[in-house]
Parts: structure tokens; sequence; C-alpha cells
């Protein structure tokens, strides 16, 4: 043997490494125990979670705060089937992160061994790709193969499944290469004529709206839509998962639309001339009905992946392409289109975005209980808008995206596409680990803040001063308003009773717990709760049937909006 | 918006898995497959997958897109959008008795099939065709008491280069 040979778990750190990881989520176990053992005799920052989803969701996490691959470790079995969720949340939100699984031996494979699970065949559904190493020649291949999956075209979670025969088993190392897979070639550059005809578009338009989503933070493109906004004088509205990539207090900003977006951008959805769709995938809860979504426009869409254009909507000018290259080079073609003879008279259309913004603002009335509004809000003030916000699911996570205006892209870290309750304390320790600067806050519900409190211990072993606020209403709020609305206030499964006292369980993680049961309190609660060093539980006793307006019910159109 | 048949062709890297990604595909968004049939092709890891599927234009566009976006999927052609050639193999085992083994006999004869094996009670018979013909051909030895049948599924390539 060769002295340029090295063992498995050697190819791994050293790919790692040049790939830039540095920080690593993850959970041992027997499948991984050596790779964990080469791990120590190394210098990343390995963060150990209570629980594999933990773990996922921290990685998921980190790669939103910060743009990079997230990484996470997980041994067979139960390791690997507890990435699961995690792994669907990041699959369904576009964010790339590589999984490391470990494997029983090859040869055990097949054979129902010890821990042995095909994760490989469980998680093909929601990995952009994964992988099964079957021999030490490939190793080295597949990880580089994986993390140029991960980040590229439509980024996305790659798994890697490694037997644990096979991670220390030796070969020789190519080093970096340049990766160049047959099947796939996304495509970066939009097509020139379709933008030029966009750019004549915009000119012509009487009823312009911008509608970005997430593809605008993947792809860096947020500079580009402000500038687009500004330049043409349009209004925009954004996905949950585009919050943050337009300023959230700009005059041109109408907020969220969808299910449980503002009176304003709903209305201009449906009223406007030219709509466009820029890195959105038109999810059904942006959509609502899709007869009638946007029924007047002509939508132009830019997405970096095919299979999202013409797939719940129709549009008129589709463009492949990723969002930032189209976006520069659209602003390149508008200061060059010339202004054409009559220009359209535009301020009717800005008059009545401005009316929409007057006449129905959201809104809450601060009474004798705490409003959960009143506390995010509250939040909002005190912090400038400068925290990196995570979010659970459910009301907590509506407040949060209306209440809170994002002035950055990568600030509002939320589980958008899967809804996924236990995502919002994992992503924070994640997005702290990779913004050690910031003020990093977990927007939470007393139900979802359980499903993976355990990383509180995480949290406080690694000194992370991530901050939580529950906004405990004693319900699965979101099911409960869905259940007073439409199901006659039958309560069937969603009254939480039997919640810890919260404050006792920070204390018992060793983290600071504080409690506020009254408006007047909310404030000081805050501000120390803010300002302790450490983690922190917040908890606000709010208004228990508080809920989440206004409200397109499930299937109707955008414009059927409950308003209060 | 009406459905179609679709016969689709599909050039997929020759790995373990693969087609579980692409059934998986099909069953997880409610796409349907009326047959399908894999095998090597003259170029060494690549294999081909020829489908046939029933779809609207819309659901057939996005099949389409999202074959195409599987990592081991190296090409994507639908047949149907111009000329092709298509067959299927069929071998059907049929029950005859002396009384009625001629008549099998010059049925096969007209269809131009063969015959692969004989025994006591049974004929089977070796079907090359379009599926067109193949139906044809079921219809009329039905009445004698199919036994068994077991077909490729259809297989077809461009005409032309
Ligand atoms: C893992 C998971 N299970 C179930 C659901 C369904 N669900 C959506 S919102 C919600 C209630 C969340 O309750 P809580 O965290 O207290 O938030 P609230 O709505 O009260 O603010 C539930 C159960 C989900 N989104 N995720
Ligand atoms: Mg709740």
């Amino acid at each position: 043997m060769s002295a340029k040979e090295l063992t498995g778990t050697k190819i791994l750190m050293k790919v790692l490494k040049e790939e830039g990881v540095d920080t690593i989520f993850g959970y041992p176990g027997g499948a991984v125990i050596d790779i964990y053992d080469e791990l120590a005799r190394t210098e990343f920052k390995h963060i150990l979670a209570r629980h594999e989803q933990g773990a996922v969701h921290a990685a998921d996490g980190f790669a939103r705060a910060s743009g990079r691959t997230g990484v996470c470790f997980a041994t067979s079995g139960p390791g690997a089937t507890n990435t699961v969720t995690g792994i669907a949340t990041a699959y369904m939100d576009s964010i790339p992160m590589v999984i490391i699984t470990g494997q029983v031996p090859t040869q055990l494979i097949g054979n129902d061994a010890f821990q042995e699970v095909d994760i490989v065949g469980i998680t093909r559904p929601c990995t952009k790709h994964n992988y099964l190493v079957k021999d030490i020649e490939s190793l080295e291949r597949i990880l580089r193969e994986a993390f140029f999956l991960a980040r590229s075209g439509r980024p996305g979670p790659v798994l890697v499944d490694i037997p644990k025969n096979i991670q220390v088993m030796k070969t020789k190392v190519n080093g970096p290469q340049d990766i160049n897979m047959r099947t796939y070639k996304p495509t970066y550059k939009p097509n020139v004529k379709q933008l030029s005809r966009v750019a004549g578009l915009i000119k012509k338009a009487k009823r312009p709206l911008i509608f970005s989503g997430g593809g605008v933070v993947l792809s860096g493109a947020s500079e580009a839509l402000v500038q687009l906004a500004r330049s043409t004088n349009t209004c925009v509205t954004s996905t949950l998962m585009g919050l943050g990539a337009f300023p959230g207090t700009d005059p041109l900003w109408l907020g969220m639309p969808g299910m449980h977006g503002t009176f304003r951008a709903n209305m201009a959805i449906s009223q406007c001339d030219l709509m466009l769709a820029i890195g959105v995938r038109f999810d059904d809860r942006v959509t609502g009905r899709t007869d009638d979504f946007a029924p007047n426009a002509t939508i132009v869409q830019i997405d970096i992946d095919p299979t999202s254009i013409h797939k719940n909507i129709e549009v008129e000018v589709p463009i492949v392409g990723d969002c930032k290259i189209a976006l520069e080079k659209l602003n390149d073609l508008l200061e060059k289109e010339p202004e054409p003879e009559n220009a359209p008279d535009r301020s009717e259309w800005n008059h009545q975005v401005e009316a929409w913004k007057k006449t129905t603002p959201l809104a809450y009335d601060q009474k004798e209980t705490i409003k959960p509004q009143y506390v995010i809000d509250t939040f909002f003030k005190m912090t400038k808008g400068e925290a990196i916000v995570t979010t659970e699911v459910g009301q907590n996570q509506m407040w949060a995206a209306q209440y809170y205006h994002f002035n950055r892209p990568h600030q509002f870290i939320t589980s958008g596409g899967l809804g996924t309750m236990g995502f919002g304390l994992p992503a924070a320790i994640g997005a702290q680990m990779a913004c050690p600067d910031k003020l990093v806050v977990d927007v939470a519900g007393d139900g979802s803040i359980q499903m993976n409190i355990q990383e509180m211990a995480t949290a406080v072993e690694h000194n992370l001063p991530i901050k939580i606020i529950i906004l405990n209403n004693r319900y699965l709020g979101m099911v409960r308003q869905w259940q007073d609305l439409f199901y006659d206030k039958c309560y069937s499964a969603t009254t939480l009773d039997h919640n810890p006292d919260f404050v006792k369980l920070a204390d018992a993680y060793g983290a600071k717990g504080l409690r506020a049961t009254r408006p007047e309190e909310v404030e000081a609660v805050l501000k120390e709760g803010l300002e302790t060093p450490g983690a922190v539980i917040m908890e606000f006793v709010v208004d228990r049937e508080e809920n989440v307006y206004p409200m397109v019910p499930a299937g109707k159109a955008i414009t059927d909006m409950l308003l209060v | 918006m009406s459905e179609k048949r679709h016969i689709l062709s599909i050039q997929v890297d020759n790995e373990p898995g693969v087609l579980s990604r692409i059934v998986g595909l099909f069953s997880g968004r409610g796409y349907n497959i009326d047959s399908l049939n894999v095998a090597a092709t003259n170029e060494p890891n690549i294999s081909r997958i020829t489908m046939v599927t029933t779809a609207d234009t819309a659901i057939m566009e996005q099949i389409k897109k999202q074959l195409h976006k599987l990592i081991n999927v190296v090409t994507v052609h639908d047949l149907t959008e111009s000329d092709y050639v298509q067959r299927e193999l069929a071998l059907i085992k049929i029950h005859v008795k002396a009384d009625n083994r001629g008549e099998l006999i010059n049925i096969v004869d007209i269809f131009r099939y063969k015959i692969v094996d004989v025994g006591p009670e049974h004929v089977t018979i070796e079907a090359t065709a379009t599926e067109e013909k193949l139906k044809a051909f079921i219809e009329l030895v039905t009445p004698m008491g199919i036994k068994e049948i077991v077909r490729t599924g259809s297989i077809a390539l461009y005409r032309g280069n």
C-alpha cells in the first residue's frame, strides 16, 4: 500500500475541509463510530444535538443563515430515520445540505442486520439526490458530487450513506476537481430574448407587481430585486420563503400574500396586469384557488427549476435561469429600453395600492390580555428589525411573518414548504453557529417548542445566546383556529392544558426563564430576556383564542379574505 | 384537457436504484404507468426505459421535466411526438385440443407469429407485433382459452435518424 492511500473516514474529513465546511451537526452511533473517531483528530466544530432531527434542522438553520451548505452526521437505522423529517424540511425549501449516514457493513446489507435500514430508499423522494457508497474507490467522487449537487442549480439536501467497512478501507485520493456530471446541467443563463420581452412588458404595464420568493434569497438576487423594484417603481410582495429579500420597511413593500397575506398584497395580485414572479413556485398557500389567481395579469416567471414553471399556474413568459443573473440582465435591458411613446399612467394604480394599505392594514387591539401580535410588534421595535428570526409552525409563525419586518435576506428562517413543528429551536442553534455576533430569536408556540425542546441542552452546552419567545396560548393554536372557523369550535385534541412550566424548564436546562402574563410586563420581559447573556426562554401567556387574520379559507380565491 | 397515450423513451445511468427513482416519481406524483420495459443498450452504463403513460398535455410536460430533473436520467424523448416504430413481444400459452389445434395454427400463420412450444393440451405462441395487432390476435384466440400470457410492454424507436 502506498503512503498516499487514505481511509474512508480520512477521505471524508479531507473533502469536508476542501468544501469549506467548518461546522458539523450530528449524533454518533455504532455505524459512524469510526467517523467520530477520526473527527476527534480534526479541527471541525462539532455540535452534538440531542436528537438527530435537531441535528438536521440545525444544519439547515446554519445553511439558511449563512448561505453555505449545512452538514450533518447520523448513525444507521434509527439515527438515519430520525433525520428524515429534517431532510424533507430542507428539501421542500431547497436548502443546500449534505447528510452523512453510517450504514451496516456491505456484507450485511440486505440481511436485516442490527440497525440496518434502507435510508437511501426512504429518502429518495425527499432528497435532491442520494448515494449508497458501494466501494471505497467511489467515496471521494460521491462526496464531491454531493456538495456540488447540494448547492448548484436549485439547491437541496443530498444524503450519502457510507457502510461501516468502507469507512475504514483505504484508497488513493484525487483532490478537488471540476465536477462534470453529464446528466446534470442546470440552466443558469436565461434566454435574453425573453428577458427583453419582459423589459418591454414592464415599460408598458399599467398595474405591474413583483412577486418574489425563496429563489431570490437562494440565488443572492436581493440587490438586483431592489434595483428592479425601485428603478421601475413597482410594488413588491414576497412569499414566506422570500421575506427579507426585499426590505419590509420599504414604501414599495406590500407584505406577504396568500392564506395569511395582507389585504393589499392579495388585492394587488388579483388586479395587477403584469406579474413578475421571481423564484416562486406558486404553492397553494399562496395562490388559493388557482383559477382566480392573478386573473388579469400577464405572468412572467423566472425560476432555475423548469418543473416549477407551468406546474400550478400557467404563465405567459416562462424563463428558466438563475434569478440573480436574470434580474441583473433585466435591469441592464431596462436601462437601455426606450420609454414607450405613450408611457402608461400608473398614478391610479399607485393610489389604489396606497388606499388598500390605509383602509385595511394589519391590526390588533391590545386590551387586558397579552395579544401575541403585540409581543412580536414590541420585539420588532425593540430590536430595530435587526434580529435573525427563526420560527416554529402555526400561528406563532404567521404572526412573526406579519409583524416582524425583515430587511435582509437570510434573516427570516422558517419551515415554509413542509411546515415542520419543532424546526425553530434547532434552526436557531444552527443560525447562531453561523452568525455568532447576531441576535438569534426563535418565535415559538407552546406546542411546537416541545417537539425539539431537548435542544435547549445543546444551546446551553455551547453557550449559544439564542432567545426563545414562546407565545403560549395553551392550544395547538393554528389547528384550533381552523376548528373555530370551519369545524363549529369543536376543539378536538388541540388543547394543551398540561404544558410544563417553561420558566422552570429553562432553569432545569441551565438557561434563563422569564414569563409575562400581563400586557404591561411584555416590554420588561423582552428587554430583560434580550439583554441576558446565554440562552433565554421568554414565555408570554397570550390571549388564548386570538386568530391570525386576514385568512383565506383553503381552496378559496385569495380575495375571499376573512378580515377579523 | 384530454388525456393521450405517450411512449417515453428514457435513457438512464445503468445503476441500482435508478428504476426505483423513476417508478417512485410516478407513484409519488400520481402519474400513470401503462407499461414499462427496461434493458441495457449498446452503450455501456446506459439503460433504456420505454414507458407508456397516459396524461394530458400539462401533466405530460411535468412528467418530462420531472424525469429530466432526476440526476440519473440522461435523455427523455416522447416518441409519440413524431414518427416511430413500436413493437411488443408476447408469449401466449393457449389451451388446445385435437379438434381446434389446426384452426389455431392457421391463425398463427396468418399473423406470421411462431409456435415455440407444443404439448398435448397447449401451444405457446411467440408474437411480435404492434399494440393494435397484438390486441386483435388476443381477442381472436381468447375463446379457445388462454392459459397464460406474458408481454414485454411496448418498446419503440424513432424512425430514421
Ligand atoms: C410536526 C407537525 N405536526 C403537526 C403539524 C400540524 N400543525 C400545524 S400548526 C399546529 C399547532 C401548533 O401549535 P403551537 O406550536 O402551540 O403554535 P400556535 O399555532 O398555537 O401558535 C399543528 C399541530 C405540523 N405542522 N407539524
Ligand atoms: Mg400554541
